[in-house]
Parts: structure tokens; C-alpha cells; sequence
């Protein structure tokens, strides 16, 4: 029993000191959004290619912005997905770690869908009711420039053209990108259609962010975890009720959920990627350049994830609901990304 | 006021049904608690097995196939590399094509290749490799369906729904019936989920990465901790002198045995990964995690089994000019083991359903490859549990609860191994 106790012990440490040494492998952090995608990647070079699948883990896309600027080295992620855009901050971040040449690789687009049960009835909004129903402070519907409270309970308070049913949305918690992305577009967007908080705006940022980004706390919205399965699950057992997430999602089940209708545009494949439909945001992945040519395989990653037959029009992508940038943007970026150019500054 | 009729007897008489009455009660309310709990269990119980069952069959499609050497190995090199990384998709496609020769639409195409998993192909590279000789020749062969084919032959997919609300369109669902009256289709058991790593095409995941990384995690949990907690548990209960210090530490590692795991996650992840720079993801990384997670659980154990063994051993062993080293180890140790090894048993139950801590150190992570030692990237089973619950696609919900069977299946064998143990070693005085 020592003995094995002490092979065991030994065997251990010499496998670990070996790789401390050298990865093999890449390895992948950040956006849950992402994910889905990058997996499907990881997984087709693993299978076409001699290197290793890549390891991929879900942090969120600033979780993997963090690890992926902690510094340059093997125990350092080589590359992390986000769904949104790098922040200077964290460009600056990363800097001072000694990250200083990213290659930024953007992806293709997400639409956020707003769906209910296909039990339930068919629902338009435009980005002012679904400011209006969902945001914390709402303009007084007596008139004025004042905020108060949101007052709104059913869908017809906000705008009488809607059902009479109580506003009830299910939607992923602060932690989410899904939910920075919603707030930004869709309530943002029919925030700024009220002139005065458009002012507010020039004067206040911190004051107008607060308003058009601040989600109400009574009841009305109701954070649903990051499982956008859960949500799905839970839409079906209550059709009265809304919720928020990705377009993947909805594509999966289009059986038992419908997506509602944006300023008119309903969420399908087609109109996320002429980008008519209102609430899409773009994906990105960013590559550390010193660990291109070190770590085996990376930029035969780049090249499987920035080639046709992934992002492309009828990508295998496409199969699992990403939506592809216009042909031109995506050359530009296939360009730069197998090309290894870094990223000189956020315009 | 008493009178000698009404003495202390009539006093309890009259009591008496007003207090059976109240056992009566108390009874039935633990019988209902129990019943309650048991049906709570059952519902569970059934809700993943009803859910999960289908998992271990999968649905097969047969084509046959032509080993088209000049798509294989256009040189005719007979190199292994170019064997091994064939476009063997192009030859399924061809077959498919030649099944259905009517379809020539792009679009169109496109579906029909979608009837086979994206990853069929795998099984003409592993028969060429096997045998690189078949190239030139035909055979028929049968590969995996893609993921919505299989649900619709598992009546996951209502053919009565309108057709845009369909996962399958009206054309793929004539082209399956026509694969049906060809007996082309058929249900055979999932191998794969045994025997492969995890996939983002559901047809193609399996839990045999998540199994090997549990199983390397818990064996070197059990190697860290098993000795420690034991040589301490020891040196506590028979050696260390009673005073406050001793108290303190008791009383902390009672403490540590409730602090929630997430904390040994983040201790681990500052420890072990920032400090000593252990590879994060790995099987060793966890298990020194899960090392400090069950200690207290092993040491509380260890310690009641050793109090359990009557003081007239440790007696008897000196009287007879034992040392105390002895003492404890012929003749204590052997008495307290069966104790020691339900309380170890529990304690890697519980490190064996823990995720909780795996997340700070990125065991939480989409893994494809089998680890095959205790320093490649891991993930382990309820980590593949939870990764499958949060996947858009709709055959991961029958997988999931697949994966629930198979962690529930080890958790009640390592339990009933733990009372087996008790029952059949453990003496009482």
C-alpha cells in the first residue's frame, strides 16, 4: 500500500512537472455565447487535423478577457471568445501584462430573440414598449420630463395595441453578456426614442446609462439563470410568459416557442444577417500573437474557424445558428486573422 | 380536593388516550414525512429514467459505400497521415447522392447530407485504417444518424406539427420514410455514449471522458487523502495531548467540514494554480481540491471509529508490552479500519457529485479527447451533466439524463459498498 501510495505520488509529479513545460493543446476561455460555436470548431479540427482538440471553458466573456490578459505563457489561455467588442481598459490590461499584440477575429452575429409559447398569443413590440415595460425609471405617462417608478402591469398599459396580459419576462442575469447586449440594444434603443434622456445623455452619461440599462426589480423581469434551456422549459409550462435569449436557442425550438416581432422585423436567419432585425450584436475571438507558433496548432485553428466552411454562408455554423457577416467584411477579417495582423486600437 | 377515589391512578387514566392519541399522531406524521420523501424520490427517479432511457439506443442509417481511392488517396501513397485525414464525408455524400439521384438543388443537397451525423464518417476511416486494403471496393455499412433523425425515430419530433415549426421539413421526412421501406434505419445500442468523449453533435457525445477524468480525480483524492485524514485522525484522538490548541484545531476542522466548496475552489485556484502553478483543468489540480474538500468529512469519521474501540484493547495490547506505536497500529487500527473506510466511502461519494469547486479551476471545460493521465485537460461526470443541460440542441435532454443515470448508478454502489463494509466488518462491544 506505501509503495503504490509513493509510485502513485511520484508518477504524478513527473507527469506535472512535464507539463509545466510545454502544452500540446490549446486552450480556450471565455463568452458562454460563443461556446456553441467555438466547441463545434475545436471538435472538426481535432477530428481533421493531427493536433489535439483544443480545451475550451466557459467563463463569460470578461471572466475570459481576465485569464487571457493575466499574461503570456503556457499556463496563460491562448485565446478568449467574447460577445462583445475588447474594452480599452482591458486592452490596457492586457498591456501591462505583457499581452500587447492581440489579433482580433470576428466571427459572425447573435440576434437576442424575445419569444413566448406557441400556446400564447403572437406578440409586436417596438424598442419603446420594451423600454417601457421592462426598464426600472419610465418617463411619467401624464406627461413631463420627470421619471418615476415604473408603474406599467400589463402589456397594454405601455402600448394599447398589446394584449392585456401581465408583463411577465424571463431573462438571464447580470452576469451575461445576453443580458449587456439586451440592454444595450433593446432597451437602449427605445430609451434614447424619449428626447429629454437623449439630452441626458451629453450631460449626464453615467446618469443616462443608469436609466436606459436599469432593469425593474418588482417582479416583472425575472432573472432565469444562464440556462437558456431553462427558460425554453419554463415558456412552455406558462405560455402568458416572455423570454430573453439567443437565436440558437430559438432556432432549436421552433416547435414549441415563436420569436415576437422588433420594430416589425421578426428574428429569423435572414433578417439578423442583413441587419434589419434591431437586437443582434456582433461575436469576436481574440488570439495572443506571442503564442502563435509556440503552442501546436493555433493557427490551424484560425484558419478551420476562419474559413468557409465554418463561418461561411452555409457554414457548418450557420447548422448551429450563427449568422454570417456580409461576404465582404468576412474576407476582410479571414484576411487579418490568418495573416496574424494585431490589433492597433478600437475605432 | 382529592379525594382518596380520585388518586394519582385516576389522574393518569384520564391522561392516558389524550397521550396515545398524541404518539398515534406523532407516528403518522413521521410515516407521512417518509412517505412524502420517498414519493419526492420516486418522482425523480422516474422523471430521469422516463427522460433517459432512449439515450442508450441510437439510431443507424445504412449506406453503401464505395472506398473511392481516388478521394481517399488521390497519390495512391498508401500513407497513413493521408488515410487517416480522407475527406471520407465526400464518400457518404456520394452514396447518398446515388440513393437519392433525383435531388440536384444545392439547397437541397445540403439537407440531404444532413441525414447522416457530421461525424459518420469516422467509421469508413476507422475501417480503412484498420484494413487500408478495402479502398476500391463496396460495402455497406452502417453509420449514425444525424441527431434530429434520431429524435423523430424516437418520437421526439411531431410529424403533425405545421412544417415550419418542424426541425424537419416535409422533403427530409419523405426521404427518411423511403430509408424506413428500405429497412435502411435502425435502432441499435449507443456504444458511443460509453466509449467516446464529449461532442457538440449529440449522436457523437459520450461520457467515457467525464468517467475517465472522474475516476483519475477520485483516485488520487483517495491516495492524498485517505493517509492524511487517517494519520491525523491518529495522532488526534491517541496521541495529542488534550489542551486548547487541540481544541482549536478540532473545533476548525469541524468548522471546515460546513464551509461551502465553492471556497476550496477559489482556495485551490489562488493555491495551487497562481502560487505552485499546477496545470489548471487537470485531474491533479482537482483532486487537491477535492483532497481538502473530504478530509474533515474522513477525519470526523476516523475519529469516531477509533473512540468506538473500547479503551480495554489499548489495555490489554500495553499490558502485554505493546508500544503505543503498536498498539495503535495492530491492534487499534485493524479495529477502527471498517469505521475509517465508510466515513472514506462517503467522503469520495460526495468529492465524486461535487462541481461546485471544479469551476474555479476550469474543469468546468468542453474536453473531446479521453484524458489519459492525471496532467491531461479533464472534466468530470457532473460537469458533463450540467455542460449537456445547457446545450441548444434537443437530443443532449435524453443524454443528460443518461449521464444522471450513470453518476446515480456509482453514488448508490459506492454507498451500499460503504454500509456493506459496516455490516459486515464493523464490531460492536
Amino acid at each position: 500500500m506505501r509503495k503504490l501510495i509513493f509510485a502513485a505520488t511520484a508518477a504524478g509529479l513527473l507527469g506535472f512537472s512535464g507539463n509545466v513545460l510545454a502544452r500540446d493543446y490549446i486552450s480556450i476561455v471565455g463568452s458562454s455565447t460563443v461556446y456553441p460555436f467555438a466547441t463545434v470548431v475545436a471538435e472538426n479540427f481535432g477530428k481533421s487535423t493531427p493536433f489535439k482538440t483544443p480545451k475550451i471553458e466557459s467563463t463569460g466573456s470578461g471572466g475570459g478577457l481576465k485569464l487571457f490578459c493575466a499574461g503570456v505563457g503556457v499556463e496563460h489561455p491562448d485565446i478568449t471568445n467574447s460577445s462583445r467588442r475588447i474594452k480599452a481598459s482591458e486592452i490596457e490590461n492586457c498591456a501591462a501584462n505583457g499581452v500587447s499584440e492581440i489579433v482580433e477575429a470576428k466571427i459572425g452575429y447573435d440576434g437576442i430573440a424575445i419569444a413566448n409559447s406557441r400556446n400564447g398569443t403572437t406578440y409586436e413590440f417596438t424598442l419603446r414598449d420594451i423600454f417601457l415595460a421592462l426598464a426600472k425609471m419610465v418617463p411619467d405617462p401624464a406627461g413631463g420630463e420627470t421619471l418615476i417608478d415604473n408603474p406599467y402591469k400589463t402589456w397594454q398599459d405601455v402600448n394599447p395595441a398589446l394584449p392585456a396580459d401581465r408583463i411577465e419576462v424571463l431573462g438571464p442575469p447580470p452576469t451575461s453578456g445576453t443580458r449587456d447586449a439586451f440592454a444595450e440594444l433593446a432597451m437602449e434603443g427605445g430609451c434614447k426614442k424619449f428626447e429629454f434622456i437623449s439630452a441626458m445623455k451629453k450631460q449626464d452619461k453615467s446618469k443616462y446609462k443608469a436609466v436606459c440599462h436599469g432593469v425593474r426589480e418588482d417582479g416583472a423581469y425575472i432573472e432565469a439563470g444562464e440556462n437558456d434551456n431553462l427558460i425554453v422549459q419554463k415558456l412552455q409550462a406558462n405560455p402568458r410568459a416572455l423570454g430573453i435569449f439567443g437565436f440558437s436557442f430559438l432556432d432549436q425550438n421552433t416547435d414549441v416557442v415563436q420569436g415576437s416581432k422588433i420594430d416589425g422585423i421578426p428574428p429569423e436567419f435572414e433578417s439578423i444577417a442583413d441587419g434589419s432585425y434591431p437586437v443582434s450584436r456582433s461575436l469576436y475571438y481574440y488570439v495572443k500573437k506571442a503564442h502563435v507558433g509556440s503552442i501546436p496548432g493555433l493557427q490551424e485553428y484560425n484558419r478551420e474557424f476562419m474559413s468557409e466552411k465554418a463561418i461561411g454562408d452555409e457554414g457548418y455554423l450557420t447548422d448551429k445558428g450563427l449568422i454570417p457577416m456580409p461576404r465582404a467584411e468576412r474576407s476582410e477579417f479571414q484576411q487579418a486573422v490568418t495573416g496574424v495582423q494585431v490589433l492597433t486600437g478600437l475605432d | 380536593m382529592t379525594s382518596p377515589a380520585n388518586s394519582t391512578v385516576d389522574i393518569v387514566r384520564a391522561g392516558l388516550p389524550k397521550r396515545y392519541a398524541r404518539e398515534r399522531r406523532f407516528r403518522l406524521m413521521g410515516m407521512l414525512a417518509i412517505g412524502l420523501g420517498l414519493v419526492f424520490v420516486a418522482i425523480l427517479f422516474l422523471d430521469i429514467f422516463s427522460k433517459g432511457y432512449t439515450a442508450f439506443q441510437q439510431t443507424y442509417v445504412r449506406i453503401q459505400v464505395h472506398y473511392d481511392g481516388s478521394v481517399i488517396d488521390p497519390a495512391g501513397t498508401e500513407n497513413p497521415d493521408t488515410l487517416a485525414f480522407a475527406d471520407y464525408m465526400a464518400l457518404l455524400k456520394q452514396s447518398l447522392r446515388e440513393v437519392f439521384p433525383e435531388v440536384t438543388d444545392r439547397r437541397a443537397k445540403r439537407d440531404l447530407y444532413q441525414l447522416v451525423s457530421p461525424g459518420a464518417g469516422q467509421v469508413l476511416r476507422d475501417r480503412v485504417l484498420a484494413n487500408p486494403e478495402i479502398v476500391g471496393t463496396t460495402e455497406e455499412v452502417w453509420v449514425l444518424a444525424n441527431d434530429d433523425i434520431d429524435m423523430l425515430v424516437k418520437g421526439h419530433i411531431d410529424r403533425d406539427l405545421p412544417e415550419s415549426n418542424r426541425r424537419l421539413d416535409d422533403r427530409s421526412l419523405a426521404w427518411f420514410d423511403r430509408l424506413v421501406d428500405q429497412d435502411a434505419i435502425e435502432k441499435r445500442f449507443n456504444i458511443t455514449f460509453f466509449s467516446s468523449g464529449d461532442s457538440r453533435q449529440p449522436e457523437q457525445a459520450g461520457i467515457a471522458g467525464a468517467l475517465m477524468g472522474s475516476f483519475y480525480t477520485l483516485l488520487l483524492t483517495l491516495l492524498f487523502s485517505f493517509p492524511l485524514a487517517v494519520g491525523s485522525a491518529i495522532f488526534l484522538e491517541e496521541f495529542a495531548p488534550k489542551n486548547k490548541w487541540t481544541d482549536l484545531i478540532e473545533i476548525n476542522i469541524n468548522n471546515l467540514a460546513a464551509v461551502p466548496s465553492i471556497i476550496f475552489g477559489l482556495l485551490g485556484l489562488a493555491v495551487f494554480i497562481n502560487f505552485f502553478g499546477v496545470p489548471r483543468s487537470t485531474p491533479l489540480v482537482g483532486a487537491l481540491v477535492l483532497t481538502l474538500m473530504t478530509l474533515p468529512t474522513i477525519i470526523i469519521a476516523s475519529r469516531s471509529a477509533l473512540k468506538s474501540v473500547p479503551p480495554s484493547i489499548r489495555e490489554a495490547a500495553m499490558g502485554i508490552g505493546a508500544s503505543p506505536l503498536q498498539t495503535q497500529f495492530h491492534h487499534v487500527l485493524p479495529l477502527a479500519m471498517p469505521g475509517m473506510l465508510t466515513g472514506t466511502i462517503i467522503g469520495m461519494a460526495q468529492a465524486l457529485g461535487e462541481t461546485a469547486p471544479l469551476l474555479m479551476i476550469g474543469m468546468i471545460a468542453f474536453i473531446v479527447d479521453v484524458p489519459q493521465g492525471f496532467t491531461d485537460p479533464a472534466t468530470v461526470l457532473p460537469v458533463q451533466i450540467f455542460l449537456w443541460a445547457d446545450s441548444p440542441e434537443r437530443a443532449f435532454v435524453e443524454r443528460t439524463s443518461a449521464a444522471i443515470m450513470v453518476l446515480l448508478a456509482f453514488l448508490i454502489t459506492m454507498n451500499l459498498t460503504a454500509v456493506l463494509l459496516r455490516k459486515r466488518f464493523e464490531r460492536r462491544w
